[in-house]
């Protein structure tokens, strides 16, 4: 089963598969650059563990936690472009 | 410095709106063209900052509107509304589109909602001295002809680019440019929904909105568009059949 987002380790890489999430969610995830097949590179989570913030196509964005549970990621060896 | 509202009351042939994602030099470009001729406050009725100012170019005057910078125009967010409602309902002579050369792929996405509203569009591939900087070149002409409209590049910090960006707003307001943006089809559901709806929209204050965009508002069931249009029961017939599917 392909991992959640919010379940990848901070420093690690991972490629999206598949945004489960519906309705304006959904469209604001793809708006905001979580498109499947891109890369996300995750960077730092707050202390009490959200929201955590993403590098996905050459921006920093944050997700909560139950945002980042609806997409779902393959994680990848390295990566070198973000963007 | 700013000038007064009186001051723009000057003769207006065309009108430019300004889109972008945040941070991509709009405001850049919008003081690099119109200079101290500019005037700024909200929109009506809303907290969301307004600029405008006026250029002249060819013997024209043009004015210039800073839209909120924004990554969508799915009016998520009052950004979001206004932007998308200034492109869509008020209807400009070209909508401007600024976009980062250093990630092209993210700034696509609001050019292409812009292009499924209008044709009247100049993509502006700014920052160019960064996305040299980085080892990244565009290719300028394939990115138009994929886009089907002008694209210009710029690096407007230094003022590089500016020249070429008037003449092409020029080009595209006095249609000697009419450019044929690449249409983007659905589904053969969502195809099929969007050809019943057509014939039932003709949206009286609007003439000139964009029926195929508007059919696809109404099938998201986007609340936003309901200001503005009546739905006579035709639509709503089409609008309750289940044609769009999510995922
Ligand atoms: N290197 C470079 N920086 C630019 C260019 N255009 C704008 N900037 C800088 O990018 C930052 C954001 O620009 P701004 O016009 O405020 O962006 P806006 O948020 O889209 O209005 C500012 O620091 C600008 O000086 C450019 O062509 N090259
Ligand atoms: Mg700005």
């Amino acid at each position: 089963m392909a991992p959640s987002l919010n379940k990848i380790p901070i420093g690690q890489v991972c490629r999206i598969k598949e945004v489960t999430a519906s309705g304006i969610l959904r469209r604001r995830l793809l708006d905001l650059g979580f498109v499947p097949g891109g890369s996300v590179f995750i960077v730092r989570r707050a202390p009490l563990g959200d929201p955590t913030a993403y590098l996905v196509r050459g921006a920093l964005i944050a997700l909560r936690e139950e945002e980042a549970a609806t997409i779902d990621c393959r994680v990848k060896e390295e990566e070198d472009a973000f963007c | 410095m700013l000038k007064s509202k009186e001051d723009l009351n000057q003769e207006i042939d065309w009108i430019v709106a300004l889109a972008g994602n945040p941070n991509t030099g709009k405001s850049t470009v919008f003081n690099a063209l119109t200079g101290l001729n500019q005037h700024t406050g909200n929109w009506p009725g809303k907290t969301v900052l307004k600029a405008e100012g006026t250029y002249a170019y060819g013997g024209y005057n043009y004015l210039l509107i800073d839209l909120p910078g924004t990554y969508s125009l799915f009016a998520n967010s009052l950004e979001e509304q206004v932007a998308r409602d200034y492109i869509c309902f008020e209807q400009p002579d070209v909508s401007l589109i600024v976009t980062d050369a250093t990630c092209l792929a993210r700034h696509l996405n609001l050019v292409l909602q812009v292009l499924e509203i209008t044709d009247k569009v100049v993509v502006c591939v700014n920052l160019l001295d960064e996305a040299t900087r980085k080892g990244i070149q565009v290719n300028l002409e394939a990115l138009s002809c994929e886009l089907g409209v002008p694209v210009v590049g710029t690096t407007a910090r230094d003022g590089v680019g500016l020249e070429e960006l008037k003449e092409t707003i020029a080009l595209v307001a006095q249609r000697v440019i009419c450019p044929q943006p690449r249409v983007i089809s659905y589904d053969r559901e969502i195809e099929g929904a969007i050809a019943e709806l057509l014939p039932h929209l003709n949206v009286e204050a609007y003439p000139n909105l964009n029926k195929r965009w508007l059919a696809l508002r109404l099938l998201e069931g986007d609340p936003s568009i309901f200001d503005y249009i009546k739905t006579p029961e035709a639509i709503n017939e089409v609008l309750v059949k289940p044609v769009w599917a999510e995922g």
